[in-house]
């Protein structure tokens, strides 16, 4: 194993404002889940050696970041559109039609889920229960939930951003 | 001590208060099933094959984590309990290979006897693998085959706690979870040890050591080559274990008499290079300490402590003594002391060590170990890998007789036996370092502060006036906590011991499978006894290390030593870029 492929900091890129914000967590139990709420947004997503740069500055092992990083679903470690939609696949969403408006979202943006539009302004995900049943089918954009859908409303909500 | 009474399965016990169910239970003589348990871990409550009925408790209670309260009662056989043990075997089974007849775990897996006590004689399940070919082979020690993970996090553990090194980790969630290193890469990807701690405490076949068995049965019928074997220190006292003897077995001649009748033509001994190592390891601190050198300095032998240092301390390297290991020096005088006096060309020794450990067969690998013009090591066996070798070969290792090694790379002293054991390199050392500075003979040889399972051991040793304060490690957690002294510069010690494994050796990740702290305690009284029955107990009176500086390396330290016997070390670093 050739030893010039390890390095002990990781090497490019590291910008300062990951310090400030490990600096703003540090002294708090649990600090990591905040700090990569924040780092995500900034960037938008966990790139590798911003990982890096919060295992060295929270004193934890990369291993457990990269753990936490990949356990919950709202951290992505790749690059996403500018609007997350999330549909929920939770039976009641499913039984009221979630179906028809994954179809409609495909139809609309040309793209399946776990995938991007090229423009980068769109990316399609599923997640689990919502927790707004009384409302199904429901998806999430970024922040804001929409209930009560149907494949034309919801080919008009994505018009509208 | 404060107890509770609690019933368990209809008997009434007073138990210590905080115990959990499992605890009282075994009190009451009720061994609940277990898988992820671990007596020397705190992984629990991953598996949920210790669930057991609690009256009262909504849902069934995990024993391994619930503690016990006044007047609980526990239903650990009740139908609901068992029927949910049982389900939950079986759907961890329902995602691992049912393929035990190929397994190096094969009876040796607490998965299989797990299955096997429940009576499961039937897969209800449709196996569905999520992890199909997913074998490891990237390093040259250890093999994961993520097919067979069953998800416990023993070895996570392991390597966090005890290791500090945090190369495995669970990734993802739910269905998707995987242990792996950071991003699902390789092992050979990150900065991991190769200690082989992981393989102890894998119940399953996930984990293992990289076999080269092959090599040496190749090597051993080829007429051509002349095969010598070294030992290690730590061999003799789990090679009996191994072969199915009491753990703790103490079996030194046998080990000689069964490595002849496997066919090396010569049965040597690594305690021999141990005795050398304290002799250049001992004058060099001695150097140090007269000439304003690094210190404290610390000790090199262990493979998978030097690959830590180089990955995590890059920048305390020049405290690692220069001495290679005995492993190496072995090596490295195999091919030309040894050859130049049995008269036999160096290209066509082939030189085999049986050791307790994984991390040495990335260490006879590394491009530094071949000082004598050839590889100075060709093949490490961990102690598992020679019971395999020895059950295939037929031979009875009960009945052996006992067998004296070969001279001269087989003669040593208690001194190089202990080696073996945490606190055991640096005791020999203070043997002869006491001797040569002082000029005195030392009144006891048993240094008995540095000796123990504590982590961290400190002493204070006065050589006629200059007081040298030492200090000894084992398990890599314990080492970075010195690490840390040193780079704090409050660590007023002159001389570390460190070693990788938790007791050494005797605790390394190639012994028997199982090696936890009891089975260590065993090994490390082993071991200490060995030493006691040595007629000779200091290396610097071992007769023939004095022959092989008088008629080979000149003296400690000297030119030739420099060439064959010290080594440098490389900055790796932490991550892969």
């Amino acid at each position: 194993m050739p030893a010039e492929k390890y390095s002990s900091t990781p090497n490019s890129g590291l910008l300062s404002d990951i310090d400030d914000i490990i600096r703003k967590h540090q002294n708090r139990d649990g600090a990591l889940i905040d700090v990569l709420h924040d780092v995500q947004a900034l960037y938008g997503y966990l790139p590798e050696q911003a990982m890096k740069r919060i295992a060295e500055g929270l004193s934890l092992p990369l291993s457990k970041v990269y753990g936490v990083a990949t356990f919950y679903s709202l951290f992505t470690l790749e690059p996403k559109g500018q609007y997350v939609i999330r549909l929920c696949e939770s039976a009641p969403c499913h039984i009221r039609g979630a179906v028809q408006v994954l179809s409609a979202i495909e139809e609309e943006l040309k793209i399946k889920p776990g995938e991007t539009t090229p423009d980068s302004k769109f990316t399609l995900e599923f997640t689990s229960c919502l927790g707004v049943c009384g409302v199904a089918p429901a998806i999430m954009i970024n922040d804001q939930v929409y209930g009560n859908l149907t494949p034309e409303k919801v080919k008009e909500i994505l018009r509208s951003l | 001590m404060e107890t509770v009474r609690v019933t368990i399965d209809g008997q009434e016990v007073e138990v210590p208060s905080g115990s959990t169910i499992l605890e009282a239970a075994r009190i009451a003589g009720v061994d609940i099933p277990t898988l992820c348990y671990h007596p020397d871990l705190d992984v629990k409550a991953m598996c949920r094959v210790c669930v057991v009925e609690v009256v009262g408790a909504r849902t069934l209670q995990a024993a391994c984590t619930q503690p016990v309260s006044e007047g609980m009662i526990v239903k650990t056989s009740s139908p609901l309990a068992r029927e949910a043990r049982r389900m939950n075997v079986e759907l961890i089974l329902s995602n691992h290979p049912q393929d035990c007849l190929n397994c190096i775990r094969n009876q040796k897996c607490e998965l299989q006897t797990l299955a096997e006590k429940l009576g499961i004689r039937e897969q209800r399940f449709e196996r569905r693998s999520r992890t199909k070919n997913n074998l490891d082979i990237s390093s040259p020690s250890l093999v994961r085959d993520m097919e067979k993970c069953i998800l416990c996090r023993r070895c996570v553990a392991v390597c966090q706690q005890v290791q500090g090194v945090s190369a495995l980790g669970p990734i993802n969630r739910g269905i998707d979870t995987i242990v792996a290193p950071v991003g699902g890469c390789e092992l050979n990807s990150v900065a991991c040890t190769l200690c082989g701690q992981c393989v102890h405490v894998c119940p399953v076949g996930a984990i293992y050591e990289k076999d080269d068995t092959q090599k040496v049965w190749s090597a051993l019928a080829d007429p051509t080559k002349h095969v010598v074997v070294q030992t290690a220190p730590a061999i003799r006292v789990a090679i009996g274990e191994e072969m199915g003897l009491e753990p703790g077995a103490l079996v030194t001649g046998k080990l000689v008499a069964v490595l002849r009748r496997l066919g090396f033509d010569k049965v040597f001994d690594t305690d021999f290079s141990a005795d050398l190592t304290i002799m250049e390891e001992g004058h060099e601190l001695i150097h140090r300490l007269q000439n304003g050198g690094t210190l404290p300095m610390i000790t090199s032998c262990s493979p998978g402590w030097i690959k830590f240092i180089e990955h995590f301390y890059p920048e305390l390297l020049d405290h690692l003594s220069t001495c290679k290991s005995p492993q190496q020096m072995f090596g490295a005088l195999a091919k030309t002391y040894y050859a130049q006096k049995a008269g036999i060309d160096p290209k066509d020794i082939f030189v085999v060590s049986i050791m307790p450990c994984t991390a040495k067969k990335f260490e006879c690998g590394r491009e530094e170990m071949t000082d004598s013009g050839y590889p100075d090591v060709d093949v490490v066996l961990t102690t598992r890998e020679l019971g395999r070798m020895l059950r295939e070969a037929g031979i009875n290792f009960a009945t052996l007789p006992e067998e004296e090694f070969d001279a001269p790379l087989g003669i040593s002293t208690g001194a190089g036996v202990i080696f073996g054991a945490t606190g055991g390199v640096m005791e020999a050392a203070l043997r002869t370092v006491y001797e040569v500075v002082t000029g005195k003979e030392l009144p006891s040889v048993d240094f008995t502060e540095v000796r123990g399972l504590e982590g961290i051991k400190e002493a204070t040793i006065d050589l006629d006036g200059q007081k040298v304060k030492v200090a000894v490690a084992h398990g890599l957690a314990n080492a970075k906590k010195i690490l840390e002294l040193i780079k704090e510069g409050k660590a007023d010690y002159q001389f570390i011991e460190v070693m990788s494994c938790p007791g050494g050796c005797i605790g390394g990740g190639g012994q028997p499978i199982p090696t936890n702290k009891e089975v260590i305690k065993k090994r490390l009284a082993a071991i200490y006894d060995a030493d006691k029955g040595m007629k000779l107990r200091k290396s610097h009176e071992n007769p023939a290390v004095k022959a092989l500086y008088e008629e080979f390396l000149g003296k400690p330290l000297g030119e030739k030593s420099h060439h064959l016997l010290h080594t440098h070390y490389v900055k790796r670093g932490k991550y892969k870029i």
